[in-house]
Order: structure tokens, then sequence, then C-alpha cells
């Protein structure tokens, strides 16, 4: 399957889309308004949860606010519904924003009881507020309107609400082929590995907070000048897990999910409507909740990837052709060779009464390979994450390229130039080889939100796509770049990690235990690949267990020991010096 | 406000808190053990009060009904399993644990029922008739997620209290109960009037929070709790389940729930779906304590209860937004109080 394909495909469901109202009952195209209105939260619940891994309860509260909204300004103060949806809109997306100020710093489910949390706050607010007609809501909502012509029976406002379902699809699919996208797609895994590329993962958490709340809204304004009519219900916290059903069903990594999901839930809820009376007369509104929540749980117990996903597998795998050759990013310029580059003077850090590193100096200069080393519980990771920014010292300082970096963020240190590795591997399993190294060259790009879903950003990406192909070449991965970086075994993925930080264009390349389980093939080759690195006058800081890959590797070594540092020279002074092999082996033997 | 409305106002705010404190301590034992937000908690302290409506109005509750669905399907999920796994064996067992004996709790409340019992036979059951059910739930929805990720537990979590509040309204109706007060005692304290059922609240909060103390402290499957709570797998290699240990964190929690439906029953008029708010606001004063501390969440129950009482005065509309939009403020210095590992976070 090709590209045009692909296109084909959409195009021939843009054309159905298109001729549906003239086959289908006035029923039916009502359902498939009500589907593309909930699809539209959906992708939004989609990019959030599924890419951002931000699970949200509280989305239905951010259509309530558009809807309230558009309502307010059309049907109580007799403006224009178009007014009304660029109020909504405003409105919902401030709201969305200081929301997510405030909470998005908040970790794994602390965010998620969060908005529990305002969701619910946000609901009761509706039914509350003199001005919004409390419980009995809003009625007489007038139809938009183009020009003259006004959207008031069902088959008319279907063309506006799929159109802009289909605009969605079509600008997300590009912004998640974006460099903002892919900053986005890293998010779910944590924010260490996020941070460390010079992303600010904050901030990419809050575009996508704000872009699924902004879905919201259009969803919102289309529901309420399509029912005509709005009160409480259909914005409370119920409908809220009613929302995140359809994304997670539908197949959270996934837009087109939304849709699926969406219409699934739609259509089963119809279903159940119309079946469960049959069952228990009388009793079929509380069998409604019943089964669909036993449904939900059945299915995120079972099938927890959701319809798109499973059904993309059993697809044939898209065709893509290697990137092409392309003028090259902005370089950094590189330091002379011998000049100091790093310099760490007095660094101590403290957790309560242990100095995990204590009063350490040293210096990195430019074109060498230096190792610090040390057995366990030396304080060399510790070291490793001052120096990256992961954590902070307590005292010292340190300075890179000439200014100090002693109380930066780890994003801005990424930006100044050190590329990082993980000793525990960090990649996005399920993003390409390709995809995993271009996202190294987020902080060498510039292409914004609309840049992205506009495609107005393409010399830039090819640029940066070759860029990540060279540095996956230069590595010895280029021969399968859209394989997916999970598949790879783990010599390869840390030196896919490699391939990364080297993307950045970085001045100073720093490993955390890169041998670590590695066997001994895979060892040398790392070796080879980290010499070949230093003859291109790059600088290199390992921290490592292994004496032997590191012997026979690096110009200097730098020895640790509780905390302090022991010793400092060339390996073979390190490998005769008393004090270490005392360390080491508890006593000269 | 004077100072008398202030003293009414707070006093109320403890009883309510006190409620709360009770649900709030049962939420943080299940979360330790289970790492499961268990919402429905407060869906369960409601269907306690309205098991102890019909059992006063000498109807027998659906509560009952519901037990034995809970129990046939439990039975039949439990057997799968261990037809699976090939371990029939085990077979009489699961048959005791969870089809012979929520079918005799039932029965023998049947039973009683057929005697016109007085008050305090009438609380035991309305008790006994509670507590299977969130075990039972147990079995059925989490134990074959255990080891899913805490978001996915709490999403399911939440479509569970859905579940309940339809099933809710299928067994109990949409009518709301008050209960008799348990006592009709009241006292002057400082010029304010305290009823005697609040101090019972009070009082009840009290002994089952040192109770639970005691337990935890003193008598080794408390300690196993415990250990199950710091570590799972360790404490899987020290012999004990943690499918048992979660059985019996949900068994004593569901008759903390119960306690406090029994004692909210006469002040404030329950639905089948006063639960919620019930949940999620002991909940809140669960996440005060960080959701592992007794005490912490005992305290932050009765904190919200207090500012609940207090919001109502002012604004009886707003005073759900006031308690939840309090909540984030408390999440984020919760947040920043915890040290959380990344690698939680399913890729």
């Amino acid at each position: 399957m090709t590209r045009v394909h692909v296109q084909l495909a959409a195009l021939a469901a843009v054309v159905g889309l298109a001729l549906a109202p003239f086959v289908l009952s006035p029923f039916s195209i009502t359902l498939m308004n009500y589907i593309g209105i909930y699809s539209l939260v959906a992708i939004g619940l989609a990019l959030l949860t599924g890419v951002g891994g931000i699970v949200s309860f509280g989305q239905a509260a951010f259509v309530g606010i558009a809807a309230y909204a558009t309502a307010w300004v059309s049907a109580l103060n007799g403006y224009s519904p178009w007014l009304g949806l660029l109020f909504g809109v405003a409105l919902t997306c401030s709201v969305a924003a200081i929301l997510g100020i405030v909470t998005l710093r908040l970790q794994g489910h602390f965010l998620s009881l969060s908005t529990v949390a305002w969701g619910l706050a946000i609901g009761f607010l509706f039914g509350n507020v003199e001005g919004l007609g409390r419980f009995n809501g809003i009625s007489s909502i007038p139809p938009i309107s183009i020009g003259s012509f006004a959207l008031v029976s069902s088959a008319q406002i279907y063309f506006l609400i799929w159109g802009i379902v289909a605009a969605i699809l079509f600008l997300g699919y590009n912004l998640m082929d974006s460099r903002l996208g892919r900053a986005m797609r890293a998010l779910r895994g944590g924010n260490t590995l996020v941070e460390s590329l010079g992303i600010n993962a904050f901030q990419i958490k809050l575009v996508t907070f704000v872009i699924a709340a902004f879905l919201a809204s259009l969803s919102g304004w289309l529901y309420a000048h399509m029912s005509r009519f709005i009160s409480p219900g259909p914005f409370d916290a119920g409908m809220g897990i009613e929302y995140l059903m359809m994304s997670m069903v539908g197949g959270a990594g996934s837009l087109l999910g939304g849709v699926v999901g969406a219409a699934i839930v739609t259509l089963l809820k119809n279903s159940v409507q119309d079946y469960l009376p049959l069952i228990a007369k009388g009793a079929s509104g509380q069998l409604e909740i019943v089964a669909f929540s036993a449904l939900f749980i059945l299915f995120l117990q079972w099938a927890r990837q959701g319809i798109v996903p499973f059904v993309a597998r059993y697809l044939p795998k898209i065709q893509r052709e290697r990137p092409q050759p392309a003028p090259p990013l902005p370089r950094r310029v590189q330091p002379t060779p011998g000049e100091l580059l790093l310099k760490v003077d007095g660094a101590e850090r403290r957790f309560g009464g242990l100095i995990a590193v204590n009063k350490v100096s040293f210096e990195v200069r430019s074109g060498e390979i230096l190792a610090v080393i040390g057995p366990n519980g030396a304080g060399k990771s510790t070291m490793f994450n001052c120096l990256t920014g992961a954590l902070r010292v307590n005292k010292g300082e340190i300075v890179f390229a000439g200014r100090p970096i002693t109380r930066d963020a780890q994003s801005r240190i990424a930006k100044a130039g050190i590329a990082r590795t993980f000793q525990h591997v960090k990649l996005r399993p399920r993003m390409s080889l390709l995809e995993n190294v271009m996202l190294g060259t987020y902080a060498r790009t510039g292409a914004g939100i609309l840049a992205g879903a506009f495609r107005l950003n393409q010399r830039e990406e090819a640029s940066a796509r070759h860029e990540a192909l060279m540095q996956l070449e230069r590595v010895g991965l280029g021969d399968k770049p859209f394989e997916l970086a999970g598949n790879l075994p783990l010599g390869n993925q840390r030196i896919l990690e490699i391939a990364r930080a080297l993307a950045a264009d970085p001045t100073l390349l720093v490993l955390d235990e890169p041998a670590a389980g590695l066997r001994r093939q895979e060892k040398l080759r790392l070796a080879e690949l980290l010499r070949s690195l230093r003859a291109d006058h790059l600088t290199i800081l390992i921290v490592e267990h292994d004496m032997e890959f590191v012997m026979s590797l690096v110009d200097r070594i730098v020895v640790l020991d509780f905390g302090s540092k022991l010793c400092e020279g060339a390996p073979a002074a390190i490998r005769s010096d008393e004090r270490v092999q005392e360390a080491y082996l508890g006593g000269v033997a | 406000m004077t100072s008398d409305i202030a003293a009414i106002l707070g006093i109320d705010g403890i009883a309510t808190g006190a409620v709360y404190a009770l649900v709030a301590i049962g939420t943080v034992l299940i979360f330790t053990v289970t790492r499961v937000i268990f919402i429905p908690f407060g869906d369960i302290a409601a269907f306690t009060a309205l098991t102890l409506a019909a059992l006063d109005a000498k109807r027998f509750p659906g509560t009952g009904a519901l037990v034995v669905i809970l129990a046939c399907l439990a039975t039949l999920i439990e057997i799968i399993s261990l037809l699976r796994n090939g371990e029939l064996r085990l077979l009489p067992r699961a048959l005791l644990f969870y089809l012979v004996l929520p079918l005799a709790v039932v029965g023998a409340a049947w039973l009683a029922m057929r005697t016109d019992p007085p008050l305090a036979i009438r609380l035991v059951l309305a008790l006994m008739l509670i507590t299977p059910i969130a075990p039972l739930l147990d079995r059925i929805v989490f134990r074959p997620i255990a080891d899913g990720s805490v978001l996915l537990l709490l999403t399911v979590s939440v479509a569970l209290h859905y579940a309940l509040v339809g099933l809710g309204l299928l067994f109990f109706g949409p009518e709301g109960v008050r209960t008799e007060p348990l006592t009709s005692f009241s006292t002057e304290f400082a010029g304010v009037l305290i009823s005697g059922q609040t101090m019972l609240i009070v009082i009840a909060a009290l002994v089952f929070s040192g109770l639970l103390y005691l337990f935890f402290d003193f008598t080794l499957v408390g300690k196993s709790l415990r250990a199950t709570a710091v570590n799972r797998t360790g404490s899987r290699l020290m012999g004990i389940r943690p499918a048992r240990a979660g059985t019996i964190a949900y068994l004593l929690g569901s008759l903390m729930a119960g306690v406090s439906g029994i004692l909210i029953a006469p002040v404030n008029t329950v639905f089948y779906d006063s639960g919620f708010l019930i949940g999620l606001k002991a909940f809140v004063g669960a996440i005060v304590g960080g959701m592992t501390s007794y005490p912490g969440a005992a305290i932050g129950a009765v904190g919200v209860g207090i500012l609940e009482s207090f919001a109502s005065f002012e604004s009886s509309a707003l005073k759900d937004v006031i308690v939840f939009s309090l909540l984030i403020p408390v999440l984020i210095w919760r947040s920043l109080a915890s040290l959380h590992s990344e690698e939680e976070i399913e890729e």
C-alpha cells in the first residue's frame, strides 16, 4: 500500500460521507450528526489520552462551556451564532489554558483526579448559575446561518458538522506527522526523555490540552445550534466518561479511532435503547447505564488497544520511501579541540543526611573521551543527573562552554549542546527508528503548531528527515529506518539512543552506562562507534561500570568512591593506583 | 455570621466529616492494598442506608438479589479461571467463598426478617448484606486487571460506579429514604445543642479508626495487609497472597462504608445515587492524607465536612462547586509532596 492508496481511501470516505444524506433516512442523518459532534471531542481525547498520555474525565465540561457560551451570546443576547463560536472557543481555550497551567504539572493519576475535580465543579456550575437557566437550561437557540441560509434541518447542518470533522482529521494527521506532533507522541512514557531532548514537556502538554479543549468547544458550539436547546445533563461527569470510552474503544492512540469510537458507542447506545425495553419493561433507563458500564469494563479488561489499532494490524503496511537528500539543518560551532568544555567545581549533592556527591571537581576538554567510574554507590549516577539537570547540586558550580548551567532546567541544558543517553534505554517503542532520531532534531528546528497542521513545514521536515537518516547511517542502523524502535535488540536500542543524541548536533555527548547489559560483540561495536565519533572531534563523557570497556577506550578517567573524587588520570595510571584497587577489590591482594 | 451559627455549623460539619472519614479510611485501605481508587465506596454507604430503610419498613431489601447475582457471576468467573489454569482441585474452596457464603448471608437475613427483628439485629443484617458486595465486585471487575496501571484501575472504577448507580435505581427504586434516629438523646454543650446522633457519629468514627489501628498493628492479618501495601511482589515471596489481602481490605472497607451509611441515613435523605458525592468527598479527604495515611485521611475528611457545612450556609447551590474546586490545590500540594517513578506510565 502506498501513499496514493491511502489518499484514495480518504477521498472515497469523503465522497461517501457527502452522498450519505441523500440516501439515509432523517433519523439516521440525525444519528450521524451526533456521531460527528461526539467525534470531535473523542478526537481531542485521542490526542490527549492516547498520544499525550493524559487521561481526562472532564472533557464534557469543555463542551458545556462552549455550548453555554454560544447559547448566552445567541439566544439570550441576540447576536449571531458565529460570534457565539468566537466567544465559546475563546472562553473554552482560556479556561483550559488556566486549568492546564495549574494542573498539568501533576503526575500520573493525580492529574486524572484533578480532571474529575474540575469536571464535576464546572458541571455543577451550569445547573446553579441564575443567568444560565439553572436546571431548566436555555431554549430557543437560533440555528447557524451561512449568509442568509439557515441550517435548520438535520440534513443541512450535517454538511457543516462532517466538513469540520474531515478538516480536523486532515489537520490533525498533518500535525501528528510534524515536529510538534512527534514531541506530543513522545510525552507518553515520561518527561525525562522529552526534557533531555530540549523539549519543554510542560509546554507541549499545555498545547495538547488546549487543542483537545478547542475540539471540545467546536463540538459544544455545533451541539447547541443543532439541538437548539441545552441543559446541564449532556455536560455532566457521566458524559465525560462516555467521551473517554469513545476514544478508548476506537483506539486511543489514533485520531480516526475517535470517529470510529464515537460511531460505535452512539450506535450501540441507540440499539441498546431499542432492545432493552424488550428484555426488561420499565427498567430500560437504568439497565442502559448498567449495560454500558459493564461493556466498558469488559472492554478495558480484554481489549485495551481499541479497534483501529487492532484492524490496522491486518492492513498492508504503508510503503514509505527513504528520505531524499535535503539541505542540511544549521549546525553548531564546535569548540576547538583541547579547549575547556565542561568544568565541575566543588559539586555537592545531599539526600537528607546522605552526601551522594561530595565536593567533586573535574574538567572535560573538547575532543576527549572522559570516563567517570566507581563502585556501586559511588555517586556516579547522581553526578550524571546533576550534569544533565535532572537533579540540582546543593553546592558548587557547573560551567559548560563558558556558561554556568548549575541552575538550568534539563531542556535548557540540552539546548546548550549536551545530549545524553539513558542507563535504562528510553525510546518510544511504537515510533519508527527514523522518528525516534528525528526527536533529537527538535531543538534545531522551529515549525510551530499551525505550520505543522497546514504542512507549511515541508522544507524543514525534509532536512530533519535527511539528518535523521544520516545519523542512523553513521551509527550503522541505516538499513531499516521505518522499523519500530521496540523491535530492536537491546544493543541496537542503545546505539539508536546515540543516533538520537547525535541528531541534536551536540558539543558534549554524555552516556550513562552505555555498555550495561550488552554482549561482548555488542560492546566491541559500541567502542568502535565511540572511537569513530572521537575521530570526528566530538567530546564524550561516559559514566560506566565496566572497567574493561572503559580502559581500552577512554583518554582520561575520574574515579569516584563514596561520593568523593578518589583520583584522576590516564587509564594506565588508574589501573595501577592502589587507592582504586582498594576501592574496587577491598584491599590490595 | 454569629459565633452561635458558626458553632452549629462547625458541629454539623464535624458530624458530616466523621461520616466521610469512615469512607475515606476505607478508600485509603483499599488503595494501599490493591492500588484501586475505589470510587464506588460512597455507593456502598448509600446502599447500606437504603437496605436499612427497607428492613425498617419490613421489606426484604434489593441488596439480597444484588448479592445473589454478583455471587453467581463471581463464581462463574472463578470457575472459568480455575478451568483455564487447570486448578479444579481448588473448586470447593471457590464455591464456598464466592457462592455458599454470600448465599448463606442472604438466606440468613431472609429467615431473620420473618421474625420481625429489633433494631440492633436489623443493623447487623444491613451490614451483613452489604459487606459481600465489594469483595465480589473485586473478584469480577478488578482481579483480572490487578496488575494494570493505577490509571487503568481508576478508569474502571469510575465506570463501575456508574454501573452501581444504575443497579441502585433498579434494586432500590428512585425514592429517597431517611431512617429513624438511632438515639433521641441530646445535650447542651457551651450553649449549643448537640444531638445524640451527632455524638454517635463521632464516637463511631473514633472507635472504628481505633479498631483499625489495633488490627493493623497487633494482628498478623493486619500486618500482612500492610506488607502487601508496601510491596506486592515482596509480600508474595513471604507467602502472603495479594488477592486474599485485597479481599480482606474490601471486606473491612465495606464494613466501614456500611457503618457510615447507617450513621448518615437518619441525618440526610439518601437516594440511590447519593453515594457518588459521599464517596467523592471522602475521597477528597483521603487525598489530603496522600492516599496513604489513615489519620491524614480522617483529618482531611473532617475538614471537607466542615468546609461543606460553612459553604452550604454561604451558598447552598454552589457548595459542591466549592468543595471540588478545592480539590485541585490539594492535589497540587500532594503531587509536589510525593515522588513518583516514571516507570508506572504505560508506553
